[in-house]
């Protein structure tokens, strides 16, 4: 029921979570805002004072921020290739009647449930590790010289770390959509002369379109922010090879102690995810629209 | 061409059979309706003939050709689905264009036919919506064009109509009798609605529990039926049956009498009855009677008859219109 009644006494019921989630996101980026401009360093206590643009001039100019955001976005862009790709690849496996599928289905989930710091230790100890790792064990066995994942591909390292958390994501919401396709709508392209190919191409990916854009929206709002998995492994080298935008803050912040600095990170890292979010929506928004 | 011939063919889900084993032939260019209550496996045995499902047993030919383990696509049918199947992203050129455009037509080819098509069925104005912005009637009209443009030897219909409303069925109805004349196609027409099954075929198949109860024309099947399904399933009202010392005085275990084959008199006549419920049509009268000695009967008067609830009615069957029927349930 939409009558004016309702819809007044429903916003007016709403008012309380509302205002409550404004605060509750207001406060920190005011605040954030505020810190952002002011020379505010924890070794210097007392000292703050106005400064302007300062720490934003500082963090741009700073050569350690291209390299962040170009591999902000390599990353953010790889783990959605991969996840994409193979969570629709996977869906369309899982979706076949087979023995077992449902303790295969739970096990392909398992992933997702695994801490972000743990699996990165699992990956860089048990499969990269260029002395003991699994891979190495395989190159070995072909008599190839083993890599040292970290040291020489760590972007492309923790983009395999990263993509492996995510796939299970990406599966699941691509098989409830796989699932939700009208049986008689594939029978009807059968009919039609479609093999597997063309079915694919014209009927099941048209209908995974929507669900594919919200894999990618929500993937993209978490990996932007990805830490953990640069913390424990290559702990944003060597160099700045493997810095993201909030690997770079966390080391001004934290390592060096700058406040100010970091918040103005922080703010110049929530614009460019607006940046991001906007064309984002711009390119692949349309397919939300029933 | 599109002859169809079933020889044996039998279907069964896992321990449930469906269709036990029936032998079928379909003549081509015969509009054909396969008849019978929901469940009865019309749609199961559709979609054998389809190549959507695999026979458990038999064999199916289209042409005298073997096409028992011939894929769907190169049967040669196209099917119209209950739920119409319309790709719900493509526009309605795209949804007519679609089996045009896997058979790898040319572009121009596929315009001409595309066209053509919607001519045929008023859907030229609509080419460019999506399905989604269609009337069940147009949304009906789209899937039937799918099918005719890949000029199929014989059309599959399951229950086309069963989502429209009552007045749009009636027109429905009568734009794919006269499709089937201009295109004189093979027609597959599968209903639970007796009235569509007299209207359209030109051959009748009444189906129960999976068996083939009896195939006619729709008049043979009014006039003969074999049993008591058949007597019971066509015709509406239903046929009135009568069991006990009435029956008997016919040497029958049951008789059969339509309603319009009862004269009524508030006079004079064979049974006596009380006025039940009198439904004026106008056109027609129905009467449901209790009478004293064979039951509820209902009774079917042209025009206008003047009886009101619990007035006294005299009901004659009319000579040689009695079905007379064994124990068994078969017309003797
Ligand atoms: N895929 C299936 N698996 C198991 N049973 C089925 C399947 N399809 C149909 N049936 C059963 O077969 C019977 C006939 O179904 P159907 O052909 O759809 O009937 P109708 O179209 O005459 O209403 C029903 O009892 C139904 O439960
Ligand atoms: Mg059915």
């Amino acid at each position: 029921m939409a009558t004016l009644h309702t819809r007044s006494s429903a916003r007016l019921m709403m008012a309380p979570a509302v205002i409550m989630l404004l605060v509750w996101m207001a406060v920190p980026l005011a605040m954030t805002l505020y810190f952002s401009f002011l020379r505010y360093n924890l070794l210097t206590p007392g000292l703050e004072e106005w400064v302007g643009f300062f720490n934003y001039k500082y963090f741009l100019t700073d050569p350690a921020f291209g390299d962040a955001l170009v591999n902000t976005l390599l990353l953010v862009g790889g783990v959605l290739l991969i996840t994409v790709i193979g969570g629709t690849m996977l869906a369309l496996l899982l979706d076949q009647p087979f023995f077992g599928q449902g303790i295969v289905r739970l096990m392909v989930i398992a992933p997702f449930f695994v801490m972000p710091t743990v699996s990165a230790l699992v990956w860089k100890n048990m499969f990269m590790h260029p002395v003991y790792g699994l891979f190495a064990y395989v190159w070995k066995l072909f008599g190839l010289e083993p890599v040292d994942w970290l040291a020489s591909l760590p972007l492309f390292s923790i983009t395999m770390m990263v993509a492996w958390q995510w796939l299970p994501f990406a599966t699941l919401i691509l098989l409830t959509a796989l699932q939700s396709l009208d049986e008689e709508q594939k029978e009807a392209a059968e009919m039609d002369g479609a093999g597997f190919f063309s079915k694919f191409v014209y009927i099941v990916l048209p209908h995974l379109a929507r669900a594919i854009t919200v894999v990618i929206l929500i993937e993209t709002i978490f990996l932007l922010s990805v830490f953990a998995e640069i913390l424990v492994t290559t702990s944003g080298g060597p160099g700045t090879q493997s810095t993201n935008i909030t690997y770079l803050v966390y080391t001004q912040a934290l390592l060096q102690f700058d406040v100010g600095g970091a918040s103005a990170g922080g703010i110049i890292a929530v614009i460019l995810a607006n940046i991001v979010a906007f064309f984002l929506i711009r390119l692949i928004g349309k397919n939300l629209e029933a | 061409m599109g002859s169809i011939r079933l020889e044996n063919v039998s279907k069964s889900f896992g321990e449930a059979t469906v269709i036990p084993s029936l032998d079928l032939d379909i003549e081509d260019g015969e509009f054909v309706v396969f008849v019978g209550p929901s469940g009865c496996g019309k749609s199961t045995l559709l979609r054998l003939i389809a190549g959507l499902e695999d026979v458990s047993g038999g064999r199916i030919l289209i042409d005298g050709n073997e096409v028992t383990d011939t894929p769907p696509a190169k049967r040669r049918l196209a099917m119209v689905f209950q739920s119409y199947a319309l790709y719900p992203h493509m526009s309605v050129r795209g949804n007519i264009a679609f089996p045009l455009k896997m058979a790898g037509e040319d572009k121009a080819v596929i315009d001409k036919k595309v066209g053509d098509a919607a001519r045929v069925l008023n859907l030229t104005d609509y080419l460019d919506r999506k399905p989604r912005q269609l009337s069940g009637g147009q949304r009906q009209r789209v899937a039937i064009g799918r099918a005719i443009v890949r000029e199929p030897t014989a059309f599959l219909f399951d229950e086309p109509l069963s989502n429209l409303d009552a007045a749009l069925r009636v027109n429905m109805r009568l734009e794919i009798s006269e499709l089937h004349q201009q295109l004189a196609t093979t027609m597959i027409y599968v209903t639970h609605d007796q009235v569509e099954a007299m209207t359209m075929a030109d051959k009748i198949v009444v189906l129960n529990a999976g068996r083939i109860e009896q195939v006619g024309s729709p008049l043979e099947l009014y006039r003969n039926p074999k049993n008591l399904f058949v007597a019971g399933f066509i015709g509406s009202p239903k046929m009135n049956f009568i069991n006990g010392a009435t029956a008997k005085g016919h040497d029958a275990a049951t008789i059969g009498v339509r309603p319009e084959h009862i004269a009524l008199s508030t006079s004079e006549g064979l049974w006596k009855g009380t006025v039940g419920v009198a439904e004026h049509l106008g056109s027609d009268t129905f009467l449901h009677i209790s009478t004293e000695g064979v039951g509820n009967v209902t009774a079917r008067v042209g025009g206008e008859f003047s009886v009101r609830h619990g007035d006294t009615v005299y009901l004659t069957p009319e000579d040689g219109k009695i079905h007379r029927f064994d124990a068994d349930g078969k017309a003797l």
